[in-house]
């Protein structure tokens, strides 16, 4: 076997954040070569740098493919050398056809430069026989479901002579028998000898196809698994996913628990678009007052679909199942409504959901709860600014004056106006979304510093992470959420990563542990 | 601070809103030197009786942009509510009272119209209002049966033609004019102390009491002089007293009440803001009734001053007032915007519309300056964003 791509210490910084710290990977010929971590560990990061999303000069460390340098400026350029990148989100046009979709921007255009759309369909259905699917090339590609679409991508890369390619969470959204499929059908392309770099959270499915594993932590490389070895199981690559140093990354607290202040009982949601799909099934947790809980779940498990739908049944359709709040039941049909009952979301996105980029940081400090500043209807913009000067001091929001768009500042001091706005709302429970996220190590210990305090006085918190090291430090319980189900509850002295990381990825169809532990 | 850093500070700090009012004093400046009568007082009665009308239909527009949103229709609404109201005072001989409260109520019907497809049924207020455009003109048409109806006569053609005047005598000039003048300036100076006095209180910074009073100072002098220069020629408008307070209301409307801060949140960010407790169809759905109500305030001072309805009333205002607002500073996604730019907006069309018919441009090449002008205005807009997303 001869090596096709070695990444050399690859270095990839954000503004205050180092997303990718001397990363190497070395990927051979014809192999299927497995990428797993944590979210935010790094894995799209490395994946966009191959591909020359972010172009050759952004970052550091050298890419040798085929034995000579590469220098991507685009993805156009990494195409040329046969690297295709799948990203999770397919990218696909639902109402252009098959045939369509798979040579879009690589049209072949025939005489007088227009495209020969005979040959392009038959060329399209020879393609897709390559790939086990027998539709009709001119069918518009949404009528077609999520497994199909994915074996279109396929093909879709194959068209472009595909040497190295990369599929990122293929069967995320995929059932049992697609995911099944899909596996099947990057053997065979194995077998012809392309090579295959998988980014997965399912660890079953790596041990069953990938030949070699590279673990990546903290945007650092931990190391690389020959799959056929004895020892290369899943609890290793578990331990090699979360194992870090815990001590001293998360504020002290003492935990004072009080009463019941949330209790959601039953909770069922349906995809808002999708017709009988469920995403959230049957999901009961409650919450107490100055009590942190967390909810555990890796990506698309329908952690903030849960969140938002109680949030105001601002997500999802069909919602049935039952709030409590202290005790009572509660109707919360709008968001406006769910800051009534004093209840609080903070968005996993703060850029498309959480803030007004091109508003000021008083204004956003005040957006939900501006009633209180204007008991006439007029808004008493001295108190406004008095406002937004207190939370500025209490949550320490660095920036020069509280009348900067927030748009200039930056992530860790956007999420601290994110939680002076959801502060302001006199909230009892507080439900952050990914609160950390994209944000820098200080900062993060200021955000748990503040959730401290919001305890402290009594308040419930629910804090949806994906960073399992963050929920074991912050929280007092947490529950894992599995494909809309959840699957466990542990007191934070019960749990491990571990323990949390096989909850997490507990089939649809397996049964749910009892006790709420697994194994 | 000394007193010239403290200006220039004031200046920068809201460079999109001055850099606007610095272009529209260069403007008037610059016609001002190129031809006598600019400033005389007849030409600034005539200024502010042909374009009080767009400046109407921008304070609706600027809410509709802020909002996110556009409204092509208010020139057909324009000239439906003026149809109606000639057909209720013309041709049925009702008072002149009747027919402004038919075209209010038809300016109200159009604004829950619009409203409704935009708000409730989702379609963007660029199609729904695409759609009224050619809707309300056809209405226009049917009401009028395709013919002009002509005059008001009467009150009604005092609303945008009458004058306030020698209720106190004058020596040349009006006395009353000067008076109403005076108050307003009284009236400005003392909200703006109790403005001062109020972020005082909260120990806000305040710009220093020389600079405060300087402020005063050369805004009371430039609106004493233009009350000067109406009361020698035929007094106070009764349009501009229309215009003013409605500039001042919804002034308060937009920059103090809640509603007015949720049609910026909407804009800015609709997710961000429907996230926030803010009704998102609420919202959409009253900036569309306000500006058609406007519409049809328009309708009713532009029919006074034709002194009659017209089939073809009100082409092409829709395009002068969304000129107006993103002139004056709004922007094109929405969220950014306010009444004060919208209305320095469209006084800068005016004055140079104004200005070159004085001069003897030709319709064409008003036209094509215009167009210029716009451009450039909208390429600063981006230039400045960019700029503001550099510095991130």
């Amino acid at each position: 076997m001869s090596t096709i791509l070695e990444m050399r210490s690859i270095t990839k910084e954000f503004p205050g954040v180092k997303a990718l710290s001397d990363v190497t990977l070395t990927v051979e010929q014809g192999e299927i070569h497995a990428i797993c971590g944590e979210n935010g560990a790094g894995k799209s990061t490395l994946m966009k740098v191959l591909s020359g999303v972010y172009p050759h000069g952004t970052y550091d460390g050298e890419i040798v493919f085929d034995g000579a340098s590469a220098e991507f400026g685009s993805i156009s350029d990494s195409e040329e050398q046969g690297i295709v990148i799948i990203h999770q989100e397919l990218a696909l046009v639902p109402y252009l056809s098959v045939a369509e979709n798979i040579f879009l921007g690589n049209e072949t255009r025939g005489r007088l430069g227009l495209i020969d759309w005979n040959n392009a369909n038959h060329r399209a259905a020879a393609l897709m026989e390559r790939v086990g699917l027998h539709e009709n090339p001119t069918a518009p590609i949404g009528q077609l479901g999520v497994g199909k679409q994915q074996l279109i991508e396929i093909a879709k890369a194959l068209s472009k002579k595909v040497r190295l390619l990369i599929l990122d969470e293929p069967t995320a959204a995929l059932n049992d028998t697609d995911s099944e499929h899909l596996l099947e059908l990057l053997r065979a392309l194995r077998g012809e000898g392309i090579t295959c770099i998988i980014i997965s959270h399912k660890l079953n499915e790596i041990e069953e196809i990938a030949d070699r594993t590279t673990i990546i932590r903290d945007g650092q490389t931990i190391e690389t698994i020959d799959m056929s070895a004895e020892d290369a199981t899943q609890d290793r690559i578990i331990r090699g996913m979360v194992g870090r140093d815990l001590e001293h990354r998360y504020p002290e607290r003492a935990s004072v628990l009080g009463d019941e202040v949330l209790r959601v009982e039953d909770w069922n949601v349906d995809h808002p678009t999708q017709a009988g799909r469920q995403v959230i099934t049957d999901a009961s947790f409650n919450v107490r007052a100055g009590e942190v809980v967390g909810i555990a779940g890796l990506m698309g498990a329908g952690r903030t679909e849960l969140a938002m739908s109680i949030f105001g049944r601002s997500y999802g359709r069909n919602i049935r199942g039952k709030i409590f709040k202290d005790g009572k039941e509660i109707q919360a049909r709008t968001v406006a409504e769910a800051i009534k009952h004093h209840i609080a979301y903070a968005t996993e996105d703060r850029k498309h959901y959480g803030l007004n980029l091109i508003d000021d940081i008083r204004h956003n400090i005040s957006a939900a709860g501006l009633r209180q500043l204007a008991p006439g209807g007029w808004v008493n913009s001295n108190e406004e600014l008095r406002v937004a000067e207190d939370y500025r001091a209490s949550l320490n929001i660095k920036t020069p004056s509280v009348v900067v768009d927030v748009g200039k500042l930056s992530g860790g001091n956007q999420q601290k106006v994110v939680l002076s706005k959801w502060l302001y709302t006199d909230p009892d429970v507080l439900i952050l979304d990914e609160p950390t996220r994209g944000i820098d190590v200080g900062a993060k210990y200021e955000i748990y510093t503040i959730i401290n305090k919001m305890v402290a006085a009594g308040k419930a918190v629910v804090v949806i992470s994906s960073e399992l090291p963050e929920l074991l430090g912050i929280c007092d319980r947490v529950y894992t959420l599995a494909f809309g189900r959840i699957t466990g509850e542990l007191p934070v002295a019960d749990a491990t990563q571990e323990r949390l990381m096989e909850l997490m990825t507990l089939e649809r169809d397996q049964p749910l542990p009892t006790n709420g532990t697994a194994s | 601070m000394n007193a010239i850093a403290s200006v220039r500070d004031a200046l920068t700090r809201n460079m999109r809103q001055s850099g606007i009012l610095i272009a529209f004093v260069a403007i008037v400046v610059l016609f001002a030197a190129l031809n006598d009568s600019f400033l005389s007082p007849g030409n600034l009665t005539n200024l502010v009786l042909q374009y009080s009308y767009i400046l109407i239909l921008a304070i609706g527009m600027v809410m509709v942009i802020i909002a996110g949103q556009i409204d092509l229709s208010v020139g057909s609404v324009v000239a439906l509510s003026g149809a109606v109201s000639a057909a209720v005072v013309i041709r049925e001989g009702m008072p002149w009272w009747a027919g402004v409260a038919a075209a209010l109520l038809v300016g109200l019907l159009v604004g829950i119209w619009q409203g409704f497809w935009v708000a409730y049924v989702g379609i963007p207020g660029f199609i729904v209002t695409l759609a009224g455009m050619l809707l309300f003109r056809g209405l226009t048409f049917l009401v009028l049966d395709n013919r002009s109806l002509s005059p008001f006569g009467g009150t009604y053609y005092d609303i945008a033609n009458g004058f306030l005047n020698g209720w106190l005598g004058g020596y040349g000039y009006d006395v009353f004019t000067l008076v109403i003048f005076g108050i307003a300036v009284v009236g400005y100076a003392v909200s703006q102390w109790r403005s001062r006095q109020g972020k005082i209180a909260y120990q806000q910074s305040v710009e220093s009491l020389p600079m405060f009073a300087l402020k005063l100072v050369v805004v009371a002098a430039v609106v004493m002089w233009f009350g000067y220069q109406l009361s020698t020629s035929r007094g106070l408008p009764v349009v501009l007293i229309i215009l003013a307070v409605l500039i001042i209301a919804y002034t308060l409307v937009t920059q103090k009440s809640v509603f007015g801060r949720h049609i910026y949140a909407v804009g800015g960010n609709r997710h961000a803001a429907e996230l926030s407790g803010v009704s998102v169809r609420k919202i959409n759905f009253w900036v569309f009734v306000n500006m058609g109500v406007l519409a049809s305030v328009a309708g009713v001072v532009f029919s006074s001053r034709m002194n009659g309805a017209q089939p073809s009333a009100g082409e092409m205002f829709e395009l002068d007032a969304i000129a107006a607002c993103f002139i004056g500073g709004a922007s094109t996604t929405g969220g950014i915007g306010r009444v004060g730019g919208a209305m320095i907006g469209g006084l800068i069309m005016a004055v140079m519309s104004n200005g070159m018919q004085l001069m003897g441009v030709p319709q064409s090449m008003q036209q094509v300056i215009k167009g210029l002008v716009l451009l450039l205005a909208v390429a600063f807009d981006i230039w400045n964003k960019k700029r503001a997303a550099v510095a991130r």
